[in-house]
């Protein structure tokens, strides 16, 4: 039992491990604002953080009756959540330096991580909600972490309260579900949850919680406002891992137990994924701000990731998994020059990007790299994650949906071109200087880069994401 | 794993990279023409060893490497006549772009990257024999397109990128819902185009399915009436980029009208005969009488690409096998004469810095190499004997009328009175702006081309007059697929 204990849930163990430790350091005010002793503790800690990325827990096997499940294909969605996290990490260490709660910043985005990998080990409802309640209030507070900006802390009172909304909802329709079925066993709600009228209330609670947390329309009000206040950090880990834990979760939680309902959510999708591409293609046009931009942006990708969903089959399951990856390496790709460009000048504006080829000649290819990734534009990797999600869409049948959804990707190509346009064809009075980036922020941009040319290109990821989930 | 037809991606693939490492701007100009010409003699010894081999298949050298499993998509290489015809047009037209765009300075490696990210699609493009591959290769060359008007063209040049990117891609859009509802609705579940001809597309889902794929290609190659990216396009664009974009881009969508639409939903094309002659009629018809309304030379020969390019469809929709050679040598004429006459035109204005007809006049005198390369790309456009274009638009006509019915003919009739329009503009361009009085003082002394422009018109000159002379070359080579396809056709208006 105890060594059980410790082979299967050593990824969350780890991060625990990295919670107290960091911890101490607070308590005892180890730093004291010294900082070779925290640039050493950033080394120390990603590289620790990176080590995780060796330990994929291949073992499978319960723990506390049920309540934690562990298995390669839980492992693996672990894996992208924490590189992904690293990845960021990478990204924002020029900011993290100045920074007066270093610790407190790694305590809380640990945290959120591991409510993240307890609500996909979850194996009981209650678990799962202990998990969504540690992923998210941490993040709350770190959407607060740019202390002198006013709009960060409107944008860190938005979510709290918006957050807490969803999740109340959401706790209603799991309190419904206890009631018709009596337990919140996820073994046993599998077989006991049929199409009786509370389960299918419960269901549209329980789904409109989650299309907050993915913030698809019509829940998406709070997406721009947040992205905007927040520091990159957190907006590009808002954006990416945030979002790709839901779609986990969806798959390995949410599918299976409401599998006798499947007419009824695959329906609410279909109404769902044209609205939210639609909508939020249609405002990513008008946006200035970057920030925001990505917001509305990665709005209308889930919207996609949700289409791969509808399909409920393992193709459209496995191809989601393909594009959350892809999504990940994109946007944070994109955030890793934006944010570098915002730490050094402190520009955030789209127009604030015109001429920036003339002084940044490598930062502008891998800025259009990320966006013709995001745009889904051969031969980068969006593209495939694009079309074999729509590929997994038309298997459902809806040739409309799909044909709309496929037309769709013209608009949004409109609106990545632009800013591909305004950093290679604009010139401008005073284009950006030249930007410095960190040797992390190099490194994270490289990884991110040579994943978005080799994924596509390669098909063996799909391949082996395709025999997990048929595990 | 390298076999004869990957080395046609690979050598500009290395090509490019070579490019990526160098840094002096001459070094990557010399690594991109060193790229052109060995991929040209490539495409020669690969068309030398096609005509020697046995064809005991429809397609040669076919090779199947797994690329994704779990999706059944294959990277599926293999070449008929029509698409090794169509490589060896590219190779030229790739080599005459490279040496007309030596005098670029600004951002040259980037320029010479695109450029063969472009071809590296065209290839791609023309090798592949799988429909996700090929809308794959086809989705590749769009956005160097883009880039390469955006960045360097000239006049509205940002409007004119983002009308051909957005355009293009809906056309990427529909053709990539044609071929899911292939994929899915077929029983086989594969791309694979030979797979797909053997088993045969249902009748029903040809019916929704090659509307979608047909406008979605032809949308490439300027159907009307979504023919308006051309005329802005072609016009903003750099001189080779021009020449990459009539030469090579639009013919990638006559190509995939008839291998992915004509050849594999016969049934359909028969059915919608009618309304791809319509169309192609009023292109040709409204492109001709646009182009006399040009007052710029790029224009004039954007909008007469508009009309000559509806002569490819032409010959599709007219469903017999001799208007059909008549299409593939269109497209290979028609790439090899608006190249030239694309390059013409840069190398004009460069020198006198506008493209008015009005403005220009007497060039020749001064520049008799330029002025003559302009006068024979018009005579081949307008269909003089002994060029290229006569072949392709003879060969269309004689095949047009020997279809049965009032449709038809009247379409011929219709087709072959813009031919007058297309001598109209073209001989009046020429004597106003190539001949006739010098219209200023400084094109007394201008300099004629220099040795690149020269052997990149010479080149192209070459392929025009050979294929003008000794027409049977082609047919010879193309005239087994050709016939495979009308035969579809053939069978299902008999069985009528």
């Amino acid at each position: 039992m105890t060594l059980d204990f410790f082979r299967l849930m050593y990824p969350e163990l780890s991060l625990i491990l990295i919670i107290f430790t960091l911890l101490i350091i607070k308590i005892f005010d180890l730093f004291k604002q010294n900082q070779s002793l925290i640039s050493f503790f950033n080394a120390i800690f990603n590289f620790y953080f990176a080590s995780l990325l060796f330990s994929i827990n291949i073992n499978s096997g319960e723990l506390f009756n049920g309540m934690y499940i562990s298995s390669s294909k839980f492992a693996f969605e672990k894996l992208i959540l924490t590189s992904g996290t690293l990845l960021i990490l990478l990204n924002s260490a020029v900011w993290l330096k100045n920074h007066k709660h270093l610790p407190e910043f790694y305590l809380l985005l640990v945290s959120s991580l591991l409510g993240m990998q307890y609500m996909i080990s979850s194996g009981n409802f209650l678990m799962f909600y202990l998990g969504l309640e540690l992923a998210s209030i941490p993040l709350a507070a770190l959407v607060n972490f740019d202390l002198e900006k006013k709009k960060s802390s409107e944008a860190a009172m938005k979510m709290i309260l918006l957050s807490a909304f969803a999740s109340g909802i959401m706790l209603f329709g799991i309190s419904l579900i206890y009631g018709t079925s009596g337990s919140l066993d996820f073994d046993i709600l599998q077989t006991s949850i049929n199409a009786n009228k509370l389960n299918i209330i419960a269901l549209i609670f329980i789904f409109s919680g989650f299309a907050f947390k993915i913030s698809a329309v019509p829940f998406h009000f709070w997406t721009a406002d947040v992205y905007e206040g927040a520091p990159f950090a957190i907006t590009a880990f808002l954006s990416t891992i945030s979002k790709a834990v839901i779609v986990f979760v969806f798959i390995s939680v949410l599918s299976p137990i409401f599998n006798n309902l499947q007419f009824l959510w695959s329906n609410l999708l279909l109404i769902i994924i044209p609205l939210t591409i639609f909508i939020a293609n249609i405002f990513a046009l008008r946006q200035r701000n970057i920030k925001r931009f990505i917001a509305f942006s990665s709005i209308a990708q889930a919207g996609y990731i949700l289409l791969g969903l509808s399909s409920n089959n393992g193709l459209g399951f496995a191809s989601s998994i393909f594009f959350v990856i892809i999504y990940l390496l994109s946007n944070i790709g994109f955030f890793a020059v934006v944010s570098a460009v915002s730490d050094s000048m402190g520009k955030e504006e789209i127009d604030d990007y015109k001429g920036f080829y003339k002084n940044n000649k490598k930062l502008s290819w891998a800025l259009a790299i990320s966006l013709f990734s995001l745009a889904g534009i051969p031969p980068t990797a969006g593209f495939f994650g694009k079309i074999f999600l729509i590929t997994a869409g038309a298997a459902t049948n809806h040739i409309l949906l799909i044909a709309f959804v496929a037309l769709n990707m013209v608009i949004s190509l409109f609106y990545y071109l632009n800013i591909v346009k305004k950093v290679f064809v604009d010139s401008s009075q005073a284009p950006l200087a030249d930007v410095k980036t960190g040797l992390s922020a190099k490194v994270s941009l490289i990884i991110c880069l040579a994943g978005i040319i080799i994924i596509g290109l390669n098909g063996a990821l799909l391949e082996y994401i395709t025999k997990l989930i048929n595990l | 794993m390298i076999d004869k037809l990957s080395l046609l991606i690979l050598i500009p693939l290395f090509t490019a990279l070579l490019m990526l490492f160098a840094k002096d701007k001459l070094l990557i100009k010399r690594i991109a023409l060193a790229g052109a010409v060995l991929q040209m003699f490539y495409s020669i010894l690969l068309i030398v060893s096609f005509i020697n081999s046995e064809r005991s298949s429809q397609f040669l050298f076919v090779k199947s490497i797994s690329w994704y499993k779990t999706l059944n998509i294959d990277f599926i290489s293999g070449i008929d006549g029509i698409s090794v015809s169509m490589i060896l047009l590219t190779s030229i037209v790739v080599l005459a772009g490279v040496l007309v765009s030596w005098d670029i300075n600004e951002r040259v490696k980037d320029y010479f990257l695109l450029l063969s990210l472009l071809s590296i699609g065209a290839y791609g493009f023309f090798i592949s024999l799988d429909l996700f591959v090929m809308f794959f290769f086809l989705e590749l060359a769009v956005i160097p397109k883009y880039l390469l008007i955006a960045i360097w063209g000239s006049g509205k040049k940002e409007y004119s990128a983002m009308k051909l990117a957005l355009l293009l891609m809906t056309g990427s859009a529909l053709i990539l819902i044609g071929i899911l509802l292939i994929y899915f609705r077929c029983e086989t579940q594969t791309f694979n185009i030979v797979k797909l001809a053997e088993v045969g597309i249902p009748v029903e889902l040809q019916r929704i399915s090659f509307p979608l794929i047909f406008t979605g290609f032809g949308i490439f190659t300027a159907l009307f009436p979504f023919h308006t990216w051309v005329p802005d396009g072609h016009s903003s664009a750099p001189t080779a980029a021009s020449m990459f974009l009539a030469g090579i881009s639009m013919k990638l969508g006559g190509y995939g009208c008839l291998r992915a639409a004509a050849y594999l939903m016969p049934q359909a094309t028969v059915e919608y005969s009618k309304i791809i002659v319509l169309l192609s009629v009023i292109a040709i018809f409204y492109g001709a009488f646009a182009t006399l309304m040009q007052k710029d030379l790029k224009y004039m020969n954007a909008y007469s690409s508009v009309s000559h390019c509806g002569f490819i469809l032409l010959g599709i929709g007219m469903l017999n096998h001799t208007s059909i050679n008549g299409a593939v040598i269109q497209m290979i004429s028609h790439g090899l004469m608006t190249a030239l006459f694309f390059a013409s035109i840069g190398m004009i204005y460069k020198r006198t810095h506008t493209r008015k007809i009005d403005e220009l006049g007497g060039i020749i005198k001064s520049m008799p190499f330029i002025g003559s390369t302009f006068i024979i790309a018009g005579l081949c456009s307008l269909g003089l004997p002994g060029f290229s274009g006569f072949v392709a638009e003879m060969t269309i006509f004689i095949g047009a009328w020997q279809n049965e019915g009032m449709f038809y003919k009247v379409s011929t009739i219709i087709a072959c009175a813009s031919i007058v329009i297309t001598a109209v503009y073209i001989l009046r361009a020429s004597a106003k702006a190539i001949t006739g009085k010098v219209a200023k003082e400084e094109f007394e002394n201008l300099k004629d081309a220099d040795f690149n422009e020269k052997s990149a018109s010479v080149l192209l000159i070459i392929a025009i007059l050979l294929i003008g002379f000794t027409p049977f070359l082609l047919i010879n080579l193309i005239n087994q697929d050709t016939f495979i396809i009308s035969e579809n056709f053939f069978k299902i208006i008999t069985s009528k």
